[in-house]
């Protein structure tokens, strides 16, 4: 909880300090995948269960001032998936599920990023599971905070569009189709363009 | 003891006793058989369907309790004394286990990171966090509760067959839901 109280007490003071340098004229584009989480949450026999990915590497590189120059393209290692037990751990990388021999990662690259007014923006783009590609489009906040930009933004995939559960699997009504993502990540301003 | 005690255990609580039987008769087995199957959809189904079943005969034991302690039972059919204590020791266990087992599934369920939704509709509050060693612990604790629900029901139903069978005293009868009146003790 430390860092939190730390992070917040620095917030009026980064403002101060973006306010000084010109806020936007900052490009996000450093990653900090300690600070940065990737989580998920679906429902079986109608439970909400929570689960995240330990791995994941974010390339970003956004301005707030320049959002049509914007880029993001995340890749995803699919066997650090915590479902939320281990034995489905265990399931999700077999054939049915995820199959991470033949396919071990998923990928977003994101084709556009579009102003929705405030902090709201828009990604569009390719989202790659398992050799099946769907274009789906992100909505997502972008704050700063402590010189950091802070990305979240939550969004939500058929599982079927992408085969992830197969055979017997495919029943919905057991595991449900819908899974909603939810993205939280933080990235600093590179140095040489601050 | 409020009025004199019928013959016959009074209605409520013989229309609370045989459902707790169904229940617990689904229950048990489909918990023996389900925690070893591999995970599939039928064992996420089992599992639900497990629960579910649990939680309405902890449901029921609320009223169940209540008409238990508000009705008085029938008076004791002649027998020693030794016998009519381990009768009510027998009783009082089942009580506490009736209770105690689908509660130690709600709390091991919560533990383990798998909140219940009773009925798949309604979700219930997860009693502890989920946390590996407790979650390991209240496995152990439910199944050891069940073994001894286990005992103490073959204990309570081969009671109840020698009293119907051997004696052919009116102990099964005055829970039968079905029938007359069995006669007062004599």
């Amino acid at each position: 909880m430390k860092p939190h109280t730390l992070l917040s007490g620095l917030v009026g003071l980064a403002s101060l300090t973006l306010a000084d340098i010109g806020c936007g004229a900052a490009e996000f584009n450093q990653v900090l995948p300690g600070k940065s989480s990737l989580t998920f949450t679906y429902k079986q026999m109608g439970v909400a269960m929570n689960g995240s990915f330990r791995k994941f590497d974010s390339r970003v590189s956004f301005d707030p001032a320049k959002v049509n120059t914007a880029t993001a393209q995340i890749g995803i290692d699919l066997a650090s998936i915590d479902t939320g037990s281990a034995e489905a751990n265990d399931a999700v990388l077999g054939k049915d599920w995820f199959n991470t021999k033949a396919y071990p990662g998923a990928r977003f690259l994101a084709s556009g990023v579009r102003a929705l007014g405030g902090h709201r923006y828009e990604a569009v783009g390719k989202l790659s599971i398992k050799g099946r590609s769907r274009d789906i489009s992100v909505p997502f906040t972008f704050t700063q905070a402590a010189g950091l930009g802070v990305f979240d933004g939550t969004f939500s995939i058929k599982r079927l569009n992408y085969a992830i559960g197969e055979g017997a699997w495919a029943d919905v009504g057991t595991v449900a189709d819908e899974i909603q993502i939810k993205f939280h990540v933080v990235a600093s301003a590179s140095p040489a363009k601050k | 003891m409020n009025a004199m005690p019928s013959a016959r255990y009074a209605l409520p609580a013989i229309w609370l006793h045989w459902p707790v039987v169904s229940l617990t008769l689904c229950a048990f087995p489909l918990g023996v058989y389900m925690h070893e199957l591999s995970l599939s959809p039928q064992k996420l189904q089992i599992y639900s369907y497990h629960k579910w079943l649990g939680i309405t005969s902890l449901l029921l034991f609320l009223p169940r309790l209540q008409v238990r302690l508000w009705r008085a039972p029938p008076a004791d059919l002649p027998a020693p004394a030794w016998r009519h204590r381990i009768a009510r020791l027998t009783h009082v266990l089942l009580y506490v286990l009736l209770i105690a087992v689908p509660l130690s599934g709600w709390l091991m369920s919560s533990a383990k990171g798998f909140p219940v939704v009773y009925l798949g509709l309604l979700p219930l509050p997860d009693l502890v966090a989920k946390d590996h060693d407790p979650g390991e612990l209240l496995t152990l604790v439910h199944k050891s509760l069940n073994l001894g629900l286990l005992a103490l029901v073959a204990l309570h139903v081969t009671a109840a067959c020698k009293h119907h069978l051997l004696d052919h005293d009116a102990t099964l009868r005055r829970m039968s839901p079905f029938g007359k009146q069995p006669e007062a003790a004599s």
